[in-house]
């Protein structure tokens, strides 16, 4: 076949190799920035079965690094969307485009049915459940995150080499660490984290042996520098999985959204008996300049409990809404029960102000 | 002896560099760790993992090299 004439008549590849690239299944969780190149490569590049997870939809935001969508696939779900661009791409491979959240319920059994799975995913507790889960199903998976100009990729799991837990033992709380709708990627740095997970997916199936495995590559697309870490295995990081199967659901409830209140608008006539807070780091923009708004970074709100002027009504903000939820949570547990999270973040009260004062 | 400290993503915005060098005469990455929280309070609050010699180590670990780098997950796809 033509189409894989250029990987054929490669040396170390060659038909053998695209029959092995033609035999895979590889499972994607997540279809956004990191895996939309994932997802474009394998497709090219043959996977016979390629899975795609993913719940959300196509927005605007995204178009500016997510490369499978256009503005036709604007409100779509994202993997039924790329499954369309991709089969444009290569009618050749079977894609399965499965339109769920990865859970504790669906994890295992979707794991088993694929060799290999791609970590795409944007959040910790999905992170988490991925590495648990390809422990317990016994497969490897590769890995990407990023952060503004920077990312991380490695393998994990792949022949008795380390985990994720391995590299992170703890998993951080959520909204500790600003995610990509709260602080901004570059376009470009998905683009290129993305297609080293898919080539290091190639390499894994076509059984080359310098897998980046027990290394961890950091890329700052900045300064164009990278440095790859050596991660060494933890038994322990695995038995605490294997051990205790359940952790999977255990971690989904520490981390399943707890009955947050929030609030749309500002009721300006309620102003003076509001108490602002700004839980973003010190650096994020644009600021909310009144008076009674104090800034404490989410990380620092429990030890700056006593700043607050808890005879008013608690309104806190952050860039997006999520970070501002968290900071509820640890409120409510100080026993402070007017407390709200601000949907949508600063620039929706930023708006409401102008419009209004 | 002299360490060369490298930092990554949140932990270079909160020291404001990619890298510095420091003096230190403890032995452990934890008692590096404390030095590092005197100078920049907020990295208490933080996660983080710390390489040394391109390796990642733990709290217990001696120190044995002069290249140190502090790294925090991320969570972005």
């Amino acid at each position: 076949m033509s189409r894989y004439n250029r990987h054929i008549i490669l040396s170390d590849v060659g038909q053998q190799g695209q029959d092995k690239l033609s035999d895979a299944k590889v499972l994607v969780v997540g279809a956004g920035g990191l895996g939309c190149p994932v997802l474009q490569y394998l497709t090219a590049a043959g996977i016979g079965t390629l899975g795609i997870i993913d719940f959300d939809i196509v927005e605007e935001s995204n178009l500016q690094r997510q490369i499978l969508f256009g503005t036709e696939s604007l409100g779509a779900n994202k993997a039924i969307a790329a499954k369309k661009r991709l089969e444009d791409l290569n009618p050749t491979i079977n894609i399965e485009a499965i339109t769920e959240r990865l859970t504790s319920k669906n994890a295992l059994s979707l794991f088993k049915e694929y060799d290999l799975i791609v970590d795409g995913t944007d959040n910790f507790a999905t992170r988490y459940l991925v590495n648990d889960t390809a422990i317990l199903t016994n497969k490897p998976f590769v890995y990407g995150a990023i952060y503004k100009f920077e990312g991380q990729v490695s393998v994990f799991n792949y022949k008795d080499g380390p985990s994720y837990r391995c590299l992170f033992p703890i998993p951080p709380k959520e909204g500790s660490v600003a995610n990509c709708s709260e602080v901004g990627v570059l376009g470009v740095l998905p683009g290129i984290i993305g297609t080293m997970m898919a080539n290091e997916v190639i390499k894994i199936i076509l059984e080359f042996n310098q897998v980046l495995s027990g290394k961890l590559l950091c890329y700052n697309s900045r300064t164009a520098e990278s440095s790859t870490l050596k991660i060494n295995k933890n038994q322990s990081e695995f038995d605490k999985v294997l051990v205790n199967p359940n952790v999977i659901e255990v971690n989904q409830e520490n981390n399943c959204e707890v009955s947050v209140k929030e609030i749309y608008k500002v009721d300006l006539k309620a102003i003076d008996n509001i108490q602002f807070i700004d839980v973003r780091e010190i650096n994020e923009q644009p600021k909310l300049t009144l008076s009674n708004c104090i800034e404490i970074p989410l990380g620092n709100l429990e030890n700056n409990i006593n700043l607050i002027d808890t005879s008013k009504t608690i309104i806190v903000f952050c860039q997006s809404g999520i970070r501002s939820k968290n900071a509820v949570e640890i409120l409510y547990k100080h026993g402070f029960k007017e407390s709200f999270s601000f949907n949508g973040g600063i620039l929706p009260i930023i708006q409401a102000l102008k419009i209004n004062v | 002896m002299q360490l060369n400290i490298k930092y990554f993503g949140l932990i270079a915005e909160l020291t404001q560099c990619n890298e510095e060098t420091l003096e230190f005469s403890n032995t452990t990455i934890s008692e590096l760790l404390e030095t590092l929280y005197n100078k920049y309070p907020e990295l208490k609050t933080k996660d983080l993992q710390v390489a040394q010699n391109q390796e990642i180590v733990f709290n217990d670990t001696n120190i044995s090299g002069e290249e140190l780098a502090l790294l925090p997950p991320f969570s972005g796809g």
